[in-house]
């Protein structure tokens, strides 16, 4: 027999050698879900307490024994009593943090497609430049120009106004440029059957490539739609009379104010936060997309 | 700018030097109209609410402006000197140099960690995603309510207090486990937000922003980690690479070394900038500061000298000093971690 069998170098199934493996197969894993499992715990206490703190009353959330649970919860009573409160309009809030986010939510996206279309797929002598343009503004950190933007929208009336909030932030310099790197891509062949059917440039963008690109629209709009729900700085800044007033700044109101008590203010913060999480939770697959492509600015 | 590829996105050489698209077709004029009207909204919006608020801003940290926004009296450096004279501009420096020291860092372990268990768990991937992510929804302000008047309110009744109470005596963890932790803390009514000495307030400021950013870093880190070629894992199993420290530390950060850079940024960029929960745990909107001298970033120094003191000639000097040291650490990071180059 020629073909003799080499020696295999295998391991002596030594009892050390058993017990590696049985760590790599089970104990490795189930470690890894424990931990998973505490940490998923510990970031899903602060919804409980929310919640839990929301649906209680006050002498129940004064107690030195912790209430897990109220016996009854008072979902209705504590609702009643934030939009009952007149000294911090939740009404108002909402719906001006809806109008706002809104907003935000179409202007932004709309705004930032088309000047990354433009830049992608127009092809005009400057446009080189006009990008450059576009992108050297991302160099200033937003926040910082808090001051000098409230001095000139203060000049232009948009204290105390809706569009004063809304206007100076809806053009986002990022955006275009991850919209100039989409379109980029764009398949040639769809411009060119609308060419074809005799179609505009504007009515190429408006009929065929904004339609195709429903997932980078998505992506971005959510993301500017919870960005601008939670702004806090800004809208504090130009919003100073109740009628302006944001959700956050509602909320604010509340915590520093302390005209109402730890149950309404809790019960505040599950209406303003709520809204959102569901929106997160529907659309997360857009979301996740959206800040992948965040994680490439720098 | 010119970092793509490690995050999925189609590289494309330099951005800016890149046409703007293949010159094919030949010039055409309704081109060019359309062009400039749907970059129009765009130049006139960024020319009003970026450029102009810079230039105007400039003016006035040159201009002495109190209770105005005009410009015309000029007083050159002086709000610079002034500002940098200003003992309380310069404390604010080191409390966001001190909490940007222990944010950043704890961020990106703590989000790698994240993204590492999550991304080989196999079963359950998508559902310990969503619960690390969805704090990104919440606002800080309700993140601030809830830590500020329900676990750290430093009543009995606050949950930290209680938790505390409950572990240390009644009834209390075994082997004098529980009178370590009540000496560690000092006791069970910790006062967690006002007092100085212990500086408690610090773990209630880290805590609620680690709480609400990890998640976000996490999906940033899973996405490269995703990236990084599985083959790369197989040819360090047959070089010989059998710890997860090895194929760790050879494999898994260098791959993830865009990603890396781009999460320090992105959270260097936006811890220096933090405001809303230094403003609402500490301080907040009603005429009292509350304890807002105990730490108090640039940004809420700058918000004060402009709405409270109305010096818009000073909150701007002090927006340029910071904008100017935002970018400056920016540059030297992307320096050090040789931005631009090849990965």
């Amino acid at each position: 027999m020629a073909s003799a069998p080499m020696a295999q170098p295998t391991r002596p199934r030594s009892r050390l050698y058993e017990w590696q493996r049985f760590a790599y197969r089970y104990l490795g894993p189930a470690l890894r879900y424990i931990v998973l499992i505490a940490l998923a715990l510990l970031f899903l206490f602060p919804f409980y307490l929310m919640i839990r703190t929301a649906v209680i009353t006050q002498p129940e959330v004064a107690s030195f024994d912790w209430v897990w649970w109220p016996q009854e919860t008072h979902w209705r009573e504590n609702l009643e009593g934030i939009f009952n409160d007149q000294t911090a309009p939740m009404s108002v809030g909402l719906r001006n943090s809806a109008i706002i986010a809104g907003a935000n939510l179409l202007l932004q996206t709309l705004f930032a497609s088309m000047a990354g279309y433009a830049l992608a797929r127009l092809p005009v002598r400057g446009s080189s430049l006009v990008f450059f343009l576009i992108l050297s503004t991302l160099m200033v950190p937003s926040a910082v120009t808090f001051i000098p933007s409230y001095v000139v929208v203060a000049n232009l009336g948009g204290v105390n106004t809706l569009w004063g909030i809304i206007v100076p932030g809806l053009f986002n310099a990022f955006a275009v440029f991850l919209f100039r790197q989409f379109y980029l891509d764009f398949p040639v062949e769809i411009e060119e059957a609308g060419r074809l059917d005799g179609l505009s440039h504007a009515g190429i963008y408006w009929r065929l490539v904004l339609p195709n690109s429903i997932g980078v629209l998505a992506a971005l709009g959510i993301l500017s739609f919870i960005n601008s729900w939670n702004a806090f700085l800004w809208p504090l800044v130009i919003g100073q009379h109740p009628s302006s007033w944001t959700t956050q700044i509602v909320l604010s109101t509340y915590i520093t104010a302390q005209t109402i008590n730890l149950p309404y203010m809790f019960m505040g913060a599950v209406v303003g936060a709520l809204p959102l999480v569901i929106v997160f939770l529907v659309m997360q697959r857009y979301i996740v997309e959206g800040v992948r492509l965040s994680g490439i600015k720098g | 700018m010119a970092k793509r590829g490690a995050l999925g996105i189609a590289a494309t050489g330099a951005a800016l030097d890149a046409p703007a698209a293949p010159t094919r077709r030949r010039r055409d004029h309704s081109a060019t109209i359309t062009f400039w009207l749907f970059v129009a909204p765009m130049i006139v919006g960024l020319g009003l609410f970026t450029i102009l608020p810079i230039v105007w801003g400039f003016l006035l940290s040159l201009s002495q402006a109190r209770n105005t926004i005009s410009l015309g009296n000029w007083v050159g450096l002086q709000n610079y000197v002034s500002i940098l004279r200003d003992g309380e501009f310069r404390e604010s420096m080191v409390t966001i140099v001190l909490f940007t020291l222990f944010i950043v860092p704890l961020t990106f372990v703590v989000s790698l960690a994240l993204a590492m268990l999550v991304n080989g768990v196999g079963r359950g991937t998508g559902f310990f995603r969503t619960v690390f992510f969805i704090p990104t929804a919440v606002s800080y302000v309700v993140a601030s309510l809830v830590w500020r008047m329900g676990i750290f309110n430093g009543l009995p009744s606050g949950f930290a207090n209680w938790l505390l109470y409950t572990l240390g005596e009644e009834p209390g963890l075994p082997f004098g486990l529980g009178q370590l932790l009540l000496d560690f803390f000092g006791g069970n009514r910790v006062v967690w937000i006002g007092t100085p000495d212990p500086p408690w307030y610090w773990l209630v400021l880290v805590t609620v922003r680690l709480w609400l950013q990890v998640g976000f870093y996490m999906i940033i880190f899973i996405a490269g980690l995703q990236e990084i070629p599985r083959s790369l894992y197989e040819a360090a199993w047959v070089d010989g690479a059998r710890t997860g420290w090895n194929t760790f530390r050879y494999i898994t950060l260098p791959g993830l070394r865009n990603t890396a850079v781009a999460v320090l940024l992105l959270s260097f960029i936006a811890a220096f900038q933090a405001f809303d929960e230094f403003f609402n745990i500490l301080g907040g909107t009603a005429a009292s500061t509350g304890n807002q001298g105990l730490a108090r970033p640039p940004l809420v120094y700058l918000y004060r000298a402009a709405f409270t003191d109305q010096d818009y000639g000073r909150g701007s000097a002090g927006a340029f000093i910071l904008t100017a040291l935002i970018i400056g650490v920016t540059l030297i990071q992307g320096r050090i971690f040789g931005f631009g180059r090849k990965a």
